[in-house]
């Protein structure tokens, strides 16, 4: 690889996610994807793994494929097993001299996937080591089946299954803190990204991830304008502004050694956030303001955290 | 090659003959042995196979069909909850054609938890698109685990062989067995046209299918379910060749000229012959038929073998709660029904839960078909063998 980032010389690289997929305009998962994708090196082979969710059922509707590799969708609660079974197979094959060259497996699952239903799944394949990553589109909710919540989905957020009545406005509990779960498995690598700016971070830790042998971990935020509520316009100042309000830190962790990715040069307040998307429209309302401070509080909590951890 | 081996052990051996490129592995009574055997010859260097130890049958099924989409030939093992937990996944694997060959060790089905035999799990999955073979002893066990793997692998669908836990998984009975070679040669190496790893041609497998092409995906595998029967024989035919023992899709005893017939499957008819060579003794014209294949379900044949019979119970080791009798009279009674004289027909549901059927059970079935040959009269057409009475409970 060369070391220095280059987004035009990435762009030009033949895509491995092509266009004419049926994701939505606004959509956060195809830019997460084709950035992944972009990360392998061109000569290498991927099998691509994906859990049912927004992506599966965008991406490969028969007969047609979006992507130049080979796929296999099974279910939506074992993305980590079949990632397994794949890369289980390409080991008995390449020690019988069936297979000679080089492969890489790479796992999509949504939140639901990915934090929920899959994750004894996920779980399992990262304890045995598998030389594979596993990728987190993390949008928050339930987005296939109709922005249900998930245990990603924010204090206080609107959806389907939380939703803003007179007794109860949004979904009562925090995000489950995945990525730091994964960094208890003690894998060789997990980081936190988004498809912020140019892509550097994205790209960067994909290719990490995607080289580093063992089992790796990409946890991605991933927007959804259905769920969160906002023009497909603001995709990219949707994702700038839950980097530099630290709702979304980018980080990584290496053999153990946690490293912030990034400084934002002003924290922004999380209000700037959250008012950015109609899934926390409430917490604006008049005698809600105590929910603001919650939320600033609760953002302000996991980045101290994390810069001790960090060093930084 | 002479040997005493339990039924784990049988099939634990076939699979080590076979030796795969991918096990999915994960315990569960009464098949915990598998693995652990299989465990013993990955550690001893006799089989080269990728063992993967996973977390949960979910997953154990879930390695096994995207190891085989990959290109690798799987296998797994698995009894009653664990192959509840696998459900989803059994139709995924029939479904995307995925030959992978499963040891079903048979074992009632929670709720109360029960971890002795009856046939509730493989029951079960009787409609996931699985072939199912099942085993009346330890050298069936073996021998049907071997067949099982060219069968899947030609009509491309996935196969469970059966065999009844702790009666034949446990009791250690003297087998014959092939030399490995034999079962390298009888297998062959899996070669499917597609799959992940293919340099050439990548493919993708699992597509969102919208209703303009399922339906045609879903008749495709009709269609090679019934084309298995076919292949099912032809698989036996080469097998007796190799091995002298003769398989066909169910077994006929004493049928000749019964009158009197009992359908059943698994270990129960080795305890249901003894009874019908105890009332052959008697002068009774009594018969059994041991189905040994119930999906693709040899509805053809099994009426023509039960046709000049005038009795006979169907006798289920799962309860169905259809409230019309047990899976295999259902099929048993609709095989039947083309025929232009059909035998009386009852059904018995037995053996639930590990209970035992002994000779004289087997004895008093064949009793009570005497009588409805005589009579006429059926009685209770669904009924469940040595039922306390409610009084008797209190």
């Amino acid at each position: 690889m060369n070391t220095v980032y280059d987004l035009k010389r990435e762009v030009e690289k033949p895509a491995r996610l092509t266009g004419g997929h049926r994701l939505c305009a606004g959509c956060g998962a195809g830019i997460v994807v084709s950035g992944v994708l972009r990360a392998l090196n061109e000569e290498d082979r991927a099998v691509v793994v994906n859990a049912t969710c927004c992506l599966e059922v965008s991406t490969f509707m028969y007969p047609y494929t979006a992507y130049t590799d080979s796929y296999i969708h099974t279910a939506f609660e074992n993305a980590g097993a079949t990632c397994s079974g794949v890369e289980a197979a390409y080991n008995a094959l390449k020690r019988r001299g069936k297979v000679d060259d080089t492969v890489k497996f790479i796992t999509f699952g949504g939140d639901g996937g990915t934090y929920d239903i899959g994750f004894q799944s996920l779980s399992g394949a990262m304890e045995r080591g598998h030389d594979m990553v596993y990728v987190c589109y993390d949008n928050e909710a339930y987005m296939n089946t109709g922005i249900q919540r998930s245990s990603s989905t924010p204090q206080f957020a609107r959806t389907t299954t939380t939703p803003v009545g007179s007794s109860r406005q949004g979904k009562l509990q925090n995000k489950k803190d995945l990525t730091e779960i994964l960094v208890a498995h003690n894998i060789p690598y997990a980081a936190q990204t988004a498809p912020m700016g140019n892509l550097k971070d994205l790209h960067t830790k994909a290719h990490k991830a995607i080289y580093t042998e063992g089992a790796c971990f990409l946890n991605i935020l991933s927007p959804c304008p259905r769920g969160w509520d906002y023009p497909m316009a603001k995709l990219p100042e949707i994702i700038k502004l839950a980097v530099d309000t630290c709702v979304w830190p980018l980080y990584e962790v290496e053999e153990g050694v946690w490293r912030l990715s990034y400084t934002p040069k002003k924290k922004l307040p999380v209000e700037d956030y959250l008012r950015s998307q109609g899934r926390f429209r409430h917490m604006f309302q008049k005698g809600n303001e105590w929910m603001l401070e919650e939320a600033q509080k609760y953002v302000d909590q996991k980045w101290e955290r994390l810069l001790e951890r960090t060093g930084g | 090659m002479s040997i005493c081996f339990s039924g784990n052990e049988a099939v634990a051996y076939a699979m080590k003959q076979i030796n795969p490129d991918v096990m999915g592995a994960f315990p569960i009574t009464p098949s915990t042995e598998i693995p652990e055997y299989f465990a013993q010859f990955v550690a001893n260097g006799e089989v080269n196979t990728e063992f993967v130890t996973v977390e949960s049958e979910h997953s154990s099924m879930s390695v096994c069909i995207a190891a085989e989409a990959a290109g690798a030939r799987s296998v797994c093992a698995t009894s009653s909850c664990g192959l509840a937990l696998m459900y989803e996944m059994l139709y995924v694997a029939a479904s995307d054609r995925l030959p992978i060959t499963l040891a079903c060790v048979n074992r009632a089905l929670s709720g109360p938890i029960n971890i002795n035999n009856d046939h509730s799990d493989s029951m079960g999955a009787r409609d996931t698109g699985w072939i199912q073979i099942y085993a009346e002893n330890n050298q069936e066990a073996y021998d049907n685990f071997i067949m099982s793997v060219p069968i899947g692998e030609s009509v491309r669908l996935p196969v469970m062989a059966c065999m009844d836990g702790f009666i034949t998984s446990h009791a250690v009975e003297n087998i014959e067995l092939l030399e490995t070679d034999s079962v390298h040669g009888f297998v062959g190496a899996y070669e499917p046209e597609n799959y992940l790893l293919k340099k050439e041609n990548p493919l993708a497998i699992g597509p969102y299918d919208i209703s303009a092409y399922y339906m045609e995906h879903k008749v495709q595998q009709a269609e090679a379910m019934k084309s298995a029967k076919q292949r099912i024989l032809e698989v036996g035919t080469a097998f007796e060749k190799l091995s002298g023992r003769s398989y066909g899709l169910f077994e006929e005893y004493r049928m000749e000229d019964a009158e009197l017939a009992i359908v059943l499957i698994g270990s129960s008819a080795g305890t249901a012959k003894e009874a019908v060579e105890n009332l052959r003794e008697q002068g009774v014209k009594a018969g059994l038929v041991k189905i040994r294949v119930f999906r693709p379900f040899p509805s053809e044949e099994l009426a023509k073998a039960l046709a000049n019979t005038k009795a006979v119970a169907v006798l289920d080791k799962s309860e169905g709660f259809s409230a019309n009798g047990g899976p295999v009279f259902a099929e048993t009674r609709s095989a039947l029904y083309d025929l232009k004289e059909r035998p009386y027909l009852i059904n018995i549901v037995y053996g639930l839960g590990g209970r035992d059927f002994k000779t004289e059970d087997a004895e008093k079935v064949f009793a009570r078909l005497a009588r409805i040959a005589a009579t006429g009269e059926t009685g209770l057409v669904y009924t469940h063998m040595g039922q306390r009475t409610r009084e008797a409970i209190v």
